[in-house]
């Protein structure tokens, strides 16, 4: 008797202690709450205006060879100085830019989009599907992403809709296992289990009450494997398996630097320096972002 | 004890048999014709036939399916179309550095990262645990190929203090062409495991016992090494798993970087010359890796956590 008269007061109650926060609220936190963050937003941006107007700001074209001006170190003419091939460095940088950042922002959406489905499946029906989902999740996830990413390369070969297949197979099974445990807790809630007894639809009870309220830790994946993402693709292009040459990315340029670092080693510190800064800035939101919405598992 | 340990593995037999799959279904199927990847677009129809002949793919996909598993239990991988030369041996060829890298990697990165957690959990919210936060972040953010080759440009390159590459000969002419690559994965290993052994070391000093152990008077050192570290073993030891985990992939940009021969220089150079059963037996070497580094892991949870060791 006391647990249905006690229900009702404890949510009144609740709700008078803590009013409804605004839609936006979370992200004004996420944006304003710490100096950090907001730096790491303005580096981020900064970064991502140059790859949107690359061909505006690059100084040269980024491919053209120039046999009189090899190896220069930097000057006013070339910034970052060019390379063995007479490249201009500053603009292969800033037109690499798009092939590097532009995977932190592909990959993590795909691989979210794949993993809810999957890890929704799992956990929301279980039975047979659950077990060989989770078996092949659980197979994935015993390899580190950039191995599997290397390894996935290794077979396809590289090229721009392979790299992005193969951040999204590394990446998928981590949003799988989420979204499973998630969708799991979320189906024991009172509300789910109103909507299934009083016979709503399971395409409607998984769109309109499991989705939005698995989306947290998704989000926060996603801003987190950003940042991975980008390093990944930088190590792929590395190894010779991620952006094509000529074609610039932040890793190939390191590459390319590596094979002539005794003429001239500014093509090494720019590409890892960019590399680094973006990846370190994407974390430290991915932090901020993690902290907001979902405390449980800030550490 | 040895129950737990035979059903483990027992369970690692199926990962086994799905990791070959993968490689089988990945290799054969997804990159298109594997003859005419291998002998270029060039080829006329009488080689790309032999080819196809010389390789059983002309049999029905089940019999290369079998045969697929049946040379990966033998360890026969064929032989490189590049030298003609048996993988298995190059394998066992390169094998030996990698494992010397891992080695000497993980070892630096466990005597330089748990330190640093101990002192940043000791001095919480001061300077130092700011420094390691700080060293955890760039750890993270450092990709290890850029990492290696700043150490390479500076250490080998601009002061001449170590080898620019190769392996060297002998050991301690081995060791000095070692300790560079090593270096490199060892400070982004310090940086994770310092991180990880101050959050559980942190929580581990806030338990019961420990007061217990400060109220009866135990010294300092005694509390923060004998009751908090020893426990704090325990995801600890998950994280050096993770870590080892992590120099496969290392390994691989590393040993590029410093021109060092390794499973991972094999796996790239076959790649670059698309050298199909190199790649495939590379990439099943790695996939067999990870299998063993988690069951190592559980050997090293049955020792560390006595609960364990008892529910089984």
């Amino acid at each position: 008797m006391t647990m249905t008269t006690d229900l009702p007061q404890d949510l009144a109650e609740r709700e008078a202690i803590a009013p409804e926060p605004g839609y936006w609220d979370p992200v004004r936190h996420v944006l304003l709450d710490r100096w950090s963050t907001r730096i790491a937003f303005v580096v981020v941006i900064l970064f991502i205006l140059a790859a949107a107007f690359a061909p505006w700001l690059a100084p040269y074209d980024p491919l053209r060879q120039s046999i009189v001006s090899i190896n220069k170190l930097p000057s006013w003419d070339h910034w970052l100085g060019t390379d063995q091939f007479g490249r201009d460095v500053m603009s292969r940088m800033i037109h690499g830019s798009r092939n590097s950042l532009i995977f932190g922002l592909l990959a993590p959406i795909f691989a979210a989009f794949f993993g809810t489905i999957l890890g929704v499946t799992a956990g929301y029906f279980g039975g047979w599907a659950d077990r060989v989902i989770s078996r092949v999740i659980d197979l994935l996830m015993a390899f580190p992403e950039l191995l599997l990413a290397i390894l996935i390369a290794a077979a396809l070969g590289g090229s721009f809709w392979n790299i992005v297949v193969v951040l999204t197979v590394a990446f998928t099974p981590g949003f799988a296992r989420v979204a499973r445990a998630s969708t799991l807790a979320v189906k024991q809630e009172p509300y789910v289990e109103a909507a299934i007894a009083a016979g709503v639809r399971t395409p409607l009870i998984i769109f309109r009450h499991i989705v939005p309220n698995i989306m947290a830790p998704i989000v926060v994946l996603m801003t987190l494997w950003s940042a991975s993402s980008i390093r990944i693709e930088a190590t792929l292009s590395f190894l010779g398996i991620g952006t094509q040459p000529p074609n610039p990315s932040w890793g190939n340029i390191i590459r390319d630097g590596l094979t002539n670092m005794f003429a001239t080693q500014w093509p090494i510190v720019a590409g890892g320096m960019a590399i680094t800064i973006v990846v370190l800035a994407i974390s430290i939101i991915g932090d901020s972002v993690r902290d907001v919405l979902d405390p449980e598992n800030a550490q | 004890m040895a129950k737990y340990l035979f059903l483990r593995l027992l369970d690692a037999i199926p990962t086994v048999f799905l990791v070959l799959t993968l490689v089988f279904v990945a290799m054969r199927i997804l990159p298109g014709d594997p003859a005419l990847a291998v002998l270029g677009a060039n080829a006329d129809g009488g080689q790309l036939e032999a080819f196809r002949e010389k390789m059983g793919l002309n049999d029905p996909l089940w019999l290369q399916y079998l045969n697929f598993l049946w040379d990966a239990v033998r360890l026969d991988f064929g032989n490189s179309l590049m030298n003609d030369q048996p993988i298995s041996r190059m394998i066992a060829n390169n094998l030996p550095h990698t494992i010397y890298l891992t080695l000497l990697s993980v070892l630096l990165g466990l005597s330089m990262g748990i330190p640093l957690g101990v002192i940043a959990a000791r001095n919480r919210n001061r300077p130092p645990d700011s420094a390691l936060r700080i060293y955890s972040l760039m750890g993270y953010a450092i990709p290890d190929f850029y990492l290696a080759a700043i150490l390479l440009v500076v250490f080998s390159l601009n002061l001449g203090w170590f080898p620019i590459n190769g392996e060297g000969e002998g050991f301690w002419d081995g060791l000095h062409h070692l300790i560079l690559p090593a270096l490199t994965l060892a400070l982004l290993k310090s940086a994770f495991l310092g991180r990880l052994t101050r959050t559980s070391l942190l929580e581990v000093l806030g338990r019961d016992y420990i007061r217990t152990a400060r109220a009866k008077g135990a010294q300092e050192g005694r509390v923060v090494f004998h009751h908090g570290l020893r426990n704090a073993m325990l995801p600890l030891s998950t994280g050096i798993g993770i870590s080892i985990l992590a120099t496969l992939s290392g390994s691989v940009a590393v040993e590029l970087v410093f021109n060092r021969p390794g499973i991972g220089r094999l796996l790239i150079d076959a790649i670059t010359e698309r050298d199909y059963p190199v790649i495939q037996a590379g990439v099943m070497m790695f996939a067999f890796f990870v299998i063993l580094v988690n069951l190592a892991m559980d050997v090293v949870y049955l020792i560390v956590d006595p609960r364990i060791r008892i529910k089984s």
